[in-house]
């Protein structure tokens, strides 16, 4: 993930290799996940110069990347923080583990804390449907959390990532 | 003697990989001298991680290995030679009910090969049903698939040999053969462990089918979000590559075949055939109007045939075994095994494969050894968002398209959500319409703007602010949803709610009439009390956004019902059991 956190950050050089390898048609997808490899994110600017070197019409990228939950058009935090709204975390209680991260970080699902530190986001199932409730912050799954062990997991993260700034 | 050790999502969720390295640390500082394998998922997730200590003469399976009990199954049973007994799941003599009562098909090699090592696969009868195909008449491979009684597993069970034969007669060979494998069903993860477990089950079934059509490429459709499967799969890709199971001229048939992995960017419409095609194509996935089928005009306007991972994974066994061995499981026109993810409530979480006719008492019950802490069972949900939730009067319903159809719910890709009498059914709804609300692709007017209207209706009964006509409206909307969408997903998204005024409607007036909820969970419903428990620690009240509980320390707390906004977190936080819930 990259640092560029204000669009004029936006290194566009960096899309050529990948609409280079997507030439033909129909590879608007595999264009746009990889762009979001790249930046973290979908920049306006980026999916601008997409449109201008490609056979896409800014519209259809739009349409593109707002059709799928994949796509982001705002940078994440340092760890994002990934919900499991599955049917088995459901019934397991995973509305009060995320009222609690909620209510620790201050931010809805779909927002990033001002310290940019988290990220937190509604997802479909992960597939750990037997550990229930889920969640996963960045590639690491914590299954079969209370409300109480969920926020300590997540102070965790916020007390590593003072020390990493100490 | 060799240690195996399972490594699916839910293996390395639970610690697997913890496991792993502790193990191949062991290896290299000359502690232990045995051979590590990885492997996929077994399907008994709640035993996770899950170490195998294979020797010539026995195997041994032990559940909830984290690092420690690891060390002492190095300790005392690969130095010692004697079993950890309290760790030990079952052994080669002596087996577990789950393992016993299921019939293995799909799963066959899940949890058993090592998934990144196509030698593996090819010592468990791999590519010999390919092979087989390849000396026969395209026309023989249908038949073969027709006798069997193979449905597609995806939900619908629409029988498989049909789609095959439409997209075979189409001319031209500018053919396509599509794996769905955007598995979105929220409760459902048999896919993932067929790709992550015996990728090359999937690649096999595919072939098959390439050459069964006439077709020349293969294109799996799968979930970004499943990124373990993704490398398995290119993996497995790569190999069969190498061994010339996919190319040119394959084994000197004359036949190419080429497979790529395309990965989908999160949208549960896409597991709609028309939609899949249209992201495939770098589109919105927006479904397209059936006729004409995809078999006539698919992926860039040519014949192609979709059919889902288990579908095509049921394909290889078919070709060994026979079709005539494969149609005498089952029951009626539902041959054959189904895989179900079983979690919820449920004590033995995990993945399943039955013969279809058992029923679900067995498959809850026997299998999945009943639930959670022995509370009551109330439904079980099957089908997803598309599906229902089907109440313990109908347990004995045996598991066939049909029988489930008849109850209101459907087959449905597998997803298994067993719910006990904590679960409220009028949430589940509202869990179930959301879901479909929020992934209604906007094309149909009855599916964008109904699902919200029945969803707001659900929400103002949750609320308590419902009224008895609300439920006319339900039904009402619930048939104009269904009867005025184009796909699957709106046809199907009124499910949930028909099927729970249908067995759950006391439930449902309840909310409106009494305005209690039963299970406790719709909030607003609930009243909350402070009882002689407490021990006055102001925790609650330091805890309660509206400042609506008063007491001094060490004195009993009181809670101020007329500014109470209920949120429950004076019950959450309790240490002393004080806060009665009714």
């Amino acid at each position: 993930m990259c640092d560029c956190k204000t669009e004029k950050g936006v290194n566009l050089d960096l899309l050529n290799p990948v609409l280079d390898k997507y030439q033909e048609q129909g590879g608007l997808i595999n264009i746009l996940q990889e762009t979001q490899d790249i930046f973290g994110y979908l920049p306006k600017f980026a999916m601008e110069y997409i449109a201008s070197k490609s056979n896409n019409k800014l519209a259809t990228i739009y349409g593109v990347a707002t059709f799928y939950t994949q796509f982001r058009l705002n940078p994440i935090g340092k760890h994002l923080i990934m919900q499991c709204q599955g049917t088995a975390c459901h019934v397991n209680g995973s509305k009060d583990v995320s009222r609690a991260i909620q209510d620790e970080l201050g931010i809805s699902p779909g927002e990033t804390t001002e310290d940019m530190l988290f990220t937190l986001e509604d997802v479909a199932c992960l597939g750990c449907c037997s550990l229930a409730p889920v969640i996963m912050i960045d590639d690491d799954t914590y299954g079969n959390l209370s409300p109480k062990e969920a926020v300590k997991i997540v102070r965790e993260y916020r007390k590593r990532g003072d020390q990493d700034e100490n | 003697m060799k240690i195996r050790v399972g490594l699916g999502s839910c293996g390395i969720a639970a610690g697997g990989n913890k496991v792993l390295s502790l193990l191949s640390e062991m290896n290299e500082n000359k502690e232990i001298d045995v051979e590590v394998e990885v492997t996929g998922c077994i399907g008994m997730c709640f035993y996770e991680p899950i170490v195998d200590v294979i020797s010539d003469d026995s195997t041994t399976t032990y559940g909830f290995v984290d690092e420690e009990m690891m060390k002492r199954i190095v300790s005392e049973h690969i130095n010692g030679g004697l079993i950890v007994k309290e760790a030990v799941i079952y052994t080669n003599t002596k087996r577990d009910n789950y393992e016993l009562a299921q019939t293995k098909i799909v799963l066959r090699n899940c949890g058993i090969i090592n998934p990144e090592r196509i030698e593996d696969y090819l010592e468990v009868s791999g590519y010999v049903a390919f092979e087989k195909a390849l000396s026969m008449e395209q026309t023989k491979l249908t038949e073969e698939i027709k006798e069997s009684g193979l449905r597609g597993r995806g939900g619908a069970g629409f029988p498989t040999w049909y789609k095959w034969e439409a997209a075979r007669k189409q001319a031209g060979n500018e053919k396509y053969v599509v794996c769905n494998a955007d598995e979105g069903d929220p409760g459902a993860f048999m896919d993932r462990s067929i790709l992550e477990g015996d990728p090359h089950s999937l690649l096999e079934g595919m072939m098959i089918c390439g050459y069964a059509i006439g077709a020349k490429e293969g294109i799996i459709y799968v979930r970004a979000e499943y990124p373990l499967a993704i490398k398995r799969l290119e993996l497995a890709i790569r190999e069969a590559k190498e061994k010339g199971y996919l190319g040119e001229n394959i084994l000197a048939s004359g036949f190419d075949f080429e497979i790529r992995i395309k990965k989908g960017a999160g949208a549960f419409v896409c597991g709609e055939e028309t939609a899949l095609i249209e992201s495939l194509e770098g589109k919105r996935g927006m479904p397209r109007l059936k006729p004409p089928f995809p078999a006539e005009v698919g992926y860039w306007n040519k014949p192609t045939n979709i059919n889902n991972v288990e579908t095509f994974a049921n394909v290889p066994w078919i070709m060994n075994n026979g079709a005539k061995t494969y149609s005498s499981i089952g029951l009626g026109k539902s041959t054959g095994t189904k895989v179900f993810a079983l979690s919820g409530k449920i004590k033995n979480g995990g993945l399943v494969e039955i013969p279809m006719g058992m029923t679900l008492r067995e498959i809850i019950f026997d299998i999945g050894g009943g639930i959670k802490e022995d509370k009551e069972f109330k439904a079980v949900q099957l089908g997803g968002p598309s599906g229902g939730c089907i109440p313990k009067e109908l347990l004995d319903t045996p598991v066939t398209y049909e029988h489930i159809s008849e109850t209101g719910a459907i087959m449905g890709s597998g997803g298994m959500v067993v719910m006990d009498v904590g679960t409220c059914m009028v949430d589940v709804a509202k869990f179930f319409l959301d879901f479909t609300c929020k992934e209604s692709c906007g094309k149909c007017v009855y599916c964008r703007v109904g699902t919200k209207r029945m969803l707001e209706i659900l929400e103002k009964i949750s609320s308590g602010n419902g009224v008895m006509s609300d439920l006319d409206e339900l039904e009402e909307l619930a048939v104009n949803v269904r009867d005025g969408s184009l796909c699957g997903l709106g046809q199907s998204a009124p499910n949930p709610v028909i099927t729970g005024l249908k067995y759950f409607k006391d439930e449902y007036i309840a909310h409106i009439r009494d305005k209690t909820c039963e299970a406790k969970v719709c909030t607003e419903l609930l009243n909350y009390k402070i009882n002689d428990n407490c021990t006055g620690c102001t925790l609650c009240a330091r805890n309660c956004p509206t400042e609506c509980i008063e007491g001094q320390r060490k004195e009993k707390h009181i809670i101020d019902q007329s500014k109470c906004i209920k949120c429950g977190n004076c019950f959450n936080v309790c240490n002393f059991d004080a806060v009665d819930v009714y």
